[in-house]
């Protein structure tokens, strides 16, 4: 501490005398504790409003044992597949010059300004009943909307970007040298991918990774359009809440909100130890 | 080249569809057959118990042949649309008929469902009434005090929940059958009412939850069997039940989904389980979650809870279809209140 | 399409670039399609119909003028949470730097449910406010609450870098010559954050524009004073008005992709602010 404070020299604002840094620092303790902290320990203290046991007792119930494999199932997957093209797609955008890269790297980005909602509406409006493919689906038996598989399609849509806008900026400041020496000494695309561009760009993959998880774990707007609200089948731990909520069973809703909390905190600490905070082009954008 | 990583990248979606498909199928239903019952909002605890009865009953008269409800609860407009866009409903129990004509309508049931059970395919009725705070502080007896300026009143959106169309029709009923009342007297005291609402959840329960654990309003005006589960079960003594003078008669039809039932092979489950809520058992189990049981014998028996009031019936409306028309559809009654002024 | 690197060349283009369209057109093109086909299936008059419903108009205000308070109630709640982080370096400044992203991490409906009972008539924060005559669950200023929430991670994502690269030098330059701090802060510190403040308060802003789960628990949800256009989506589904629902979804699409684009222009100059 006292080695920054030296560095940032005694002339500048925050330095200059221990009143006004002091001044900072409780405006911002309580601002961080009333805005940031005092939710999540709400979450805690109303799980554990009538003890740990009975906390402990509301995940008895299968029905929210469904709703945590679904979730961990969907988060899988959509994870791997958006990590597997997400990978490519920053590949695609920072190595070559193409015509149109602009346009496609507008696109990738667009499901982060999309209301989850409206992502949610837009495959019932593909694969419901009264959307564009939906009755061949149903002559052919095929559930994709109130079922898991529409439940993945709408967490791959609000995850699609994370994964590509975290590498990009990274992978765009490597530049595309070593790729080539590599290529030129018979490298082919996947190797050249493999051992020569990700191991430069580990953190902030894990970064990206971990942003992809987070979201895909909470999701709600998109996947509650999507899902048909089944207890057991098609209810992930988000919609599982809001049921437990509105059926007044309190203690259990905030101990699922207690459990992707949880979820929640250990991302956050492992992005800290990805090094994965650095400015806005690092996927949060 | 690239036509063959679209190939594959087509074949590793169809792969991944799949696995979300299998993955995700709880285990215990592989054995059963499944029954999916689409609700509305105030059955959870209903069904919660039903459901588990039928199973008994069910594996009992067939030789233990296991068959697994599900219950969805949500607004019952809601609950239909997702029905309507083919959530795979075996058995519709919804907050009005209206909501499965809809479903008639597109084909996924017959357009005479109504008649195919008893009482009009409504095994338990309800009524509407008003849950207040503790020692009534607001002295709020009938639908006039609803519109007092001190009166703050929580109710539903009609657009989405069955409830709140009920609430709806309960409050017109009386506005109507004032002294001297007209359409636009009833139409006026709408528009106070809905002046008195702070907030307008899109279902029953969301209602009740905003009424009773969040502290909104005044008076919620509910269903009878949802005010009577805030008062005797969750409540702890903090609210009070007030059947206004008059109020409407709620039928909450069940129906089997035709087209459902024959795809998935469950027509005999789906069939045994809208019959099961006829027998007595099941009606004495609507009858200890407030629902008014359509079986004469167990009413007489629960009449203390549930004391017969005075009330009107949907046909005094001209039947849900004009009702729905005239009130509830784009630009009626409902969107004309609510108009900015 | 012509691909080129630097210099020389590298495989792989063509399959990087089919796979980076197969996945794009699948997950993000195609179902978009739907969303912008849909309202017109009938026609254009119940497009035009949801667009001039007063309803919907009442819903975009709020959702906009709620997402616009938020974001500039954030901005400087965020420049202080920045501050503290990378210059104060206040004690607990990493814990805080953590902090600050839970928003993130948090699903929305376990922040929908949590702020709803905090701000609630009998919660932590809710009952003293009560006290004070103050309403915010249930109420519009609920909304801008949970907005807020999701907002100041990227308030401060995008100050606190800037705020570390700031040259100090010039703050004690200006304090050598004799400024007092207010002048050092106004003149100096401020206006070369203005470009990050900016890109902080669009990218919060587009977050709220959009938000839903955290939201509904808390707004009150009444139309014309405190329903989002969102949630209208989801009520149009509700009412089976598709048109009605995707035409507020495609409403919702266009003004997403207005705010990207002014987004993206902000970033442009941002990066010419830096290299001038």
């Amino acid at each position: 501490m006292s080695r920054v404070d030296a560095a940032a020299g005694k002339g500048s604002l925050n330095t200059k005398d221990g009143v006004s840094r002091a001044v900072v620092a409780v405006l911002a303790w309580v601002l961080a504790l009333g805005l940031l902290v005092a939710p999540v320990v709400l979450v805690f203290a109303e799980a554990l409003r009538h003890g740990g046991a009975a906390a402990l007792a509301s995940f008895s119930d299968p029905d929210a044992w469904s709703a945590i494999r679904l979730t961990l199932v969907m988060t899988v997957l959509a994870v791997a597949i958006n990590t597997a093209f997400g990978i490519l797609a920053a590949w695609l955008v920072t190595k070559y010059r193409f015509s149109g890269r602009g346009v496609l790297l507008a696109m990738i980005e667009l499901p982060l300004s999309i209301s989850p909602v409206v992502a949610g509406l837009a495959w019932v409006l593909l694969f419901g009943l009264q959307g564009w493919f939906g009755p061949t689906l149903a002559r052919w038996h095929v559930d994709i909307v109130f079922a898991p598989p529409g439940i993945l399609l709408a967490t791959l849509f609000v995850t699609f970007p994370y994964v590509t806008r975290t590498l990009t900026p990274l992978l765009e400041a490597q530049g595309a040298q070593a790729e080539e020496a590599a290529s030129v000494l018979g490298a082919g695309m996947w190797s050249t991918l493999w051992r020569v561009t990700l191991p430069g760009a580990a953190s902030a993959l894990a970064s990206g990774v971990l942003l992809t998880t987070a979201r895909a774990l909470g999701e709600f707007g998109a996947v509650s359009v999507v899902s048909g609200h089944i207890p057991g089948l098609t209810e992930t731990m988000p919609l599982h809440i809001e049921t437990l909520y509105n059926g007044y069973q309190s203690v259990a809703a905030f101990s699922m909100a207690a459990l992707l909390a949880l979820f929640a905190i250990l991302i956050v600490a492992l992005r800290g130890l990805a090094g994965g905070r650095r400015p806005i082009e690092d996927g949060l954008a | 080249m690239p036509v063959d990583i679209g190939r594959r990248g087509a074949l590793a979606g169809g792969l991944a569809l799949g696995a979300a498909g299998l993955l995700a199928r709880p285990t215990p239903a592989q054995a059963a057959t499944m029954l999916l019952n689409v609700s509305y909002d105030p059955t959870r605890e209903l069904y919660a118990e039903i459901d588990r009865a039928f199973m008994a009953d069910w594996a009992r008269a067939h030789g233990g042949e296991v068959v697994m409800v599900r219950t969805s609860n949500g607004g019952s407009g809601a609950q239909a649309r997702s029905v309507l866009d083919g959530a795979p409903a075996d058995v519709v129990t919804l907050g009005l008929g209206y909501d499965i004509d809809m479903l008639a309508a597109h084909g996924l049931l017959a357009h005479d469902w109504q008649l195919r059970l008893p009482h009009q395919s409504t095994p338990f009725s309800s009524t509407i009434v008003f849950l207040v705070r503790h020692g009534n502080p607001k002295k709020i007896h009938d639908w006039g005090d609803l519109i007092r300026s001190d009166v703050s009143v929580v109710t539903p959106n009609p657009k989405t929940s069955g409830g709140a169309r009920w609430n709806f029709l309960a409050a017109w009923g009386w506005a109507a059958r004032q002294p001297g009342a007209s359409a636009q007297s009833a139409q006026d005291y709408m528009k106070a009412l809905f002046a008195r609402v702070p907030v307008l959840d899109t279902g029953a329960r969301g209602a009740t939850n905003s009424f009773v654990q969040r502290g909104m309003g005044d008076v919620l005006v509910a269903w009878e069997d949802e005010a009577l589960l805030a008062v005797r079960d969750i409540g702890n003594g903090a609210f009070d039940l007030v059947r206004p003078s008059i109020s409407v008669l709620a039928e909450p039809p069940v129906a089997v989904v035709d087209r459902n039932v024959q795809a998935h092979g469950t027509q005999a489950q789906a069939e045994g389980f809208v019959r099961f809520l006829y027998t007595p058992a099941a009606q004495e189990i609507g009858a200890k979650h407030y629902f008014r049981p359509s079986d004469q014998a167990v009413a007489a028996r629960h009449a203390d809870v549930l004391p017969p009031i005075d009330t009107f019936d949907i046909s005094s409306f001209g039947g849900w279809s004009a009702a729905q028309a005239k009130f509830f559809a784009d630009g009626g009654v409902f969107d004309q209140i609510y108009t900015p002024h | 399409m012509v691909s080129r690197t630097a210099a020389g060349h590298l495989p792989g283009f063509r399959l990087a670039l089919a796979s980076t369209l197969v996945w794009l057109g699948l997950i993000v093109a195609f179902p978009l399609a739907a969303l912008i086909a849909r309202p017109f299936a009938g026609g254009l008059h119940p497009f035009m119909h949801a667009l001039f419903d007063p309803r919907l108009l009442a819903a975009l205000r709020v959702s906009f003028g709620s997402a616009f308070v938020a974001a500039a109630i954030d901005l400087p709640l965020g420049l202080l949470l920045a501050w503290a982080v990378v210059r104060a370096k206040v004690p607990g400044h990493r814990l805080m730097d953590a902090l600050v992203e839970l928003p993130l991490a948090l699903p929305t409906s376990v922040s929908g449910i949590t702020l709803a009972t905090l701000y609630g008539p009998r919660g932590w924060f809710g009952a003293p406010l009560a006290h004070l005559g103050l309403k915010v669950a249930f109420a519009p200023a609920g909304i801008v609450v949970a907005l807020m929430f999701v907002g100041i991670p990227f308030v401060v994502r995008s100050i606190a870098p800037v705020l570390a690269n700031a040259p100090v030098e010039l703050e004690e330059a200006a304090q050598t010559l004799g400024a007092s701090r207010s002048q050092t802060l106004w003149r100096v510190v401020l206006p070369p954050l203005l470009p990050a403040g900016l890109t902080a308060f669009g990218l919060a802003f587009a977050r709220a524009v959009g938000e839903y789960g955290s939201v509904i628990f808390i707004a009150g949800n009444q139309p014309f004073r405190s329903e989002i256009a969102p949630l209208l989506v989801v009520i149009r589904l509700q009412e089976f008005d598709y048109a009605g629902g995707a035409a507020v979804g495609l409403i919702l699409l266009l003004a997403s992709l207005v705010i990207l684009l002014a987004l993206g222009a902000l970033r442009r100059r941002f990066h010419h602010w830096i290299a001038a």
